[in-house]
């Protein structure tokens, strides 16, 4: 097969919008599950609500579209009654660390044998550029309209301190990278967090000096800093620049996990 | 046996093998009934971190073809509501057991109540319906949550198992059967779309896990279940379908219980009230009077008033302030009499009496 051909070819054209950066993770992932040879009929891909949990609806598998920031629990429900069942899960910033925020940290913690993707892109899409707990401080959206004053969750942070036991961060600009990364996830027992950073230009960037799509994707190869040199920069004393963040795998490990198929 | 306990027993019975729950008095035993036996018969026991995500999980399972339960008491009831909508619009069976306590609020988390009757029937936004029943002894607490699989099953619609505190904690004998009759989910037949319904108005359920390639979502969805939510026909025929499914089979499903059907003043109740009734019929032999014992309130059978040709008043009984009453006086002309309690204990022979005197 091939990542076309996973496709549910009759509800095309998305309904993202022109430069959206998720047909991007969509194609990486499909790659990916392509490339392991899974089967379709094998293969359950559930969401939430924003634009990223509109990813199943384009894929031929079953598919569960469920309700806001409850993705997690209800895909915890399938793998735990049918672990011959690959569960992958698309979900949002808004979706998976605010409203979804406590089923995320208890999913990593229990282990559940899944692969989340999270399409982070700093904004609520869907309903026209509102804060996220991930919007950084200082932007522009409809509802910090002079800047965010909040902090931000580190998503990938956070699932490693919770317990997942594979999370890596990349971007929409680094496919080769994401690909890989998401068949590591997909490959590894247990709960794994792909957090994926990525464009939003209508609802972010025009608001915040991004207004070409590619300047988001610029953006994100420029500030983007590999672990291993962050880490290599910090012991000599020569930190990364602070609008820096780090991309790659933050760990991989295997500690006992749920939902495992024996 | 506890009434708790024997739900959890009854759903087993009926081949439940999937629970997710989270802590609350006083439905706890359920869990932790469930959480002991499951195990040992190939099921799973998932304690989440809240009710919110207590019924995603057990919808998630019953996709994978799985009867799956959760058990809650008011304030998780209340968190449920967002789910109990999405099971309703995505047509997923799952059993839902209550065991009712005083509200609102954290309320009475020790006594029991009635007060939870409409919001099951009409807790989550927007027109559907669901199907409830009341159990009123241990016997029945057994009895009905295994019949709530089959309806839920048959129909494909979040189905409640509504007791209270007073049943549910309440010990009895239990006669459990050898066997317990099991109803299968619909199949979809080849070449026909997902949600296609027959004249019964309920599609074939595609399983996960089976070939389908089923797009299941909680939005306005075509025959296809794919996403038609700015189509206002779509919407209409769809709410339509999931509201008539359901209140066209309510002779179907009806059960109820008819004492004295020349009777002149006629009880009606459900669940633990109907336990009182009982007495004061007994009490008083010579007087003219009947009972109707629900063991089904939704959808109601309205035509189960007409059972009752003589009747001149009807009284209802219920732990809340007259949720119920309100739906009877909606189908019939003869005068309802509510008899309101609150505060945790059942009415007494007495308060029954003083209402039978006050009665036209």
């Amino acid at each position: 097969m091939s990542f076309r051909d996973w496709y549910r070819v009759d509800r095309l054209p998305t309904i993202y919008c022109a430069g959206c950066g998720n047909g991007t993770v969509i194609n990486c992932t499909l790659h990916a599950v392509d490339t392991l040879g899974w089967r379709w009929e094998d293969t359950v891909f559930v969401s939430g609500i924003g634009c990223s949990s509109r990813a199943p609806g384009y894929i031929r598998t079953d598919s569960l579209h469920t309700t806001h920031g409850r993705a997690l629990a209800f895909a915890t429900g399938i793998k735990l009654a049918k672990p011959d069942l690959h569960v992958v899960v698309f979900t949002g910033d808004g979706d998976l660390a605010a409203i979804g925020g406590n089923h995320f940290i208890h999913a990593c913690r229990r282990n559940i044998d899944m692969t989340v993707i999270c399409m982070n892109n700093w904004i609520y899409g869907m309903t026209g550029g509102q804060g996220s707990p991930t919007t950084p401080r200082g932007a522009v959206t409809t509802t910090t309209p002079y800047g965010s004053g909040e902090g931000v969750f580190d998503l990938s942070a956070l699932a490693v301190a919770a317990g997942a036991n594979h999370v890596a961060r990349w971007t929409s600009y680094h496919v080769k990278e994401l690909t890989r990364a998401i068949q590591t996830g997909l490959e590894t027992p247990g709960f794994s967090l792909i957090e994926v950073l990525t464009q939003c230009p209508t609802a972010y960037g025009r608001r915040n000096k991004l207004r070409e799509v590619s300047d988001t994707i610029e953006y994100l190869k420029d500030h983007a800093i590999l672990l291993q040199k962050y880490n290599r920069l910090a012991a000599e004393g020569k930190p990364a620049p602070p609008d820096m963040f780090t991309v790659g795998e933050f760990v991989r490990r295997n500690l006992p996990a749920m939902g495992v198929p024996p | 046996m506890q009434g708790n306990t024997a739900c959890a027993e009854g759903a087993l019975a009926a081949g439940c093998r999937f629970f997710a729950g989270y802590p609350i008095t006083p439905s706890t035993e359920v869990a932790e009934h469930m959480a002991l036996r499951l195990p040992k018969q190939k099921g799973v026991f998932i304690q989440m971190e809240d009710e919110l995500a207590s019924i995603a999980a057990v919808i998630g399972a019953s996709w994978t073809g799985a009867r799956a339960m959760t058990a809650t008491s008011g304030p998780g009831f209340s968190l449920m509501m967002e789910n109990v909508g999405y099971a309703a619009m995505t047509e997923t069976p799952c059993v839902i057991v209550n065991i009712q306590r005083g509200g609102p609020s954290t309320g009475q988390p020790t006594l029991g109540a009635q007060g939870d009757m409409l919001q099951c029937r009409f807790g989550s936004h927007g027109d559907y319906s669901v199907i409830a029943l009341s159990p009123s002894s241990v016997q029945e607490m057994f009895e009905l949550t295994a019949k709530a699989f089959n309806l839920s099953d048959r129909y494909r619609v979040p189905t409640f198992l509504m007791a209270d505190e007073i049943i549910g904690h309440m010990r009895e004998r239990l006669a459990i059967p050898d066997s317990v009759e099991t109803v299968e989910r619909k199949k979809l037949e080849p070449g026909t779309l997902p949600f296609t319904a027959g004249v019964d108005g309920i599609p074939g359920f595609p399983g996960f896990g089976q070939g389908y390639g089923v797009h299941v979502t909680g939005l306005t969805h075509d025959e296809r279940g794919y996403p038609a939510a700015t189509n206002p026909r779509v919407h209409e025929r769809l709410v339509m379908r999931l509201v008539r499914k359901v209140e066209s089979a309510r002779k179907e499903m009806a059960d109820y219980q008819v004492t004295n059907p020349d009777a002149r003043k006629v009880f009606i109740s459900y669940g633990a009230p109907a336990r009182t009734v009982h007495q004061v019929l007994h009490d008083r032999p010579g007087e003219s009077l009947g009972h109707l014992r629900l063991r089904v309130v939704w959808p109601f059978p309205e035509f189960a008033l007409g059972e009752f040709p003589e009747a001149e008043a009807f009284l209802v009984p219920e732990m809340n302030l007259g949720q119920v009453a309100r739906e009877i006086d909606r189908h019939t002309d003869v005068p309802v009499i509510p008899v309101p309690k609150l505060g945790g204990d059942l009415h007494t022979p007495e308060e029954l009496g003083n209402a039978l005197e006050g009665a036209p």
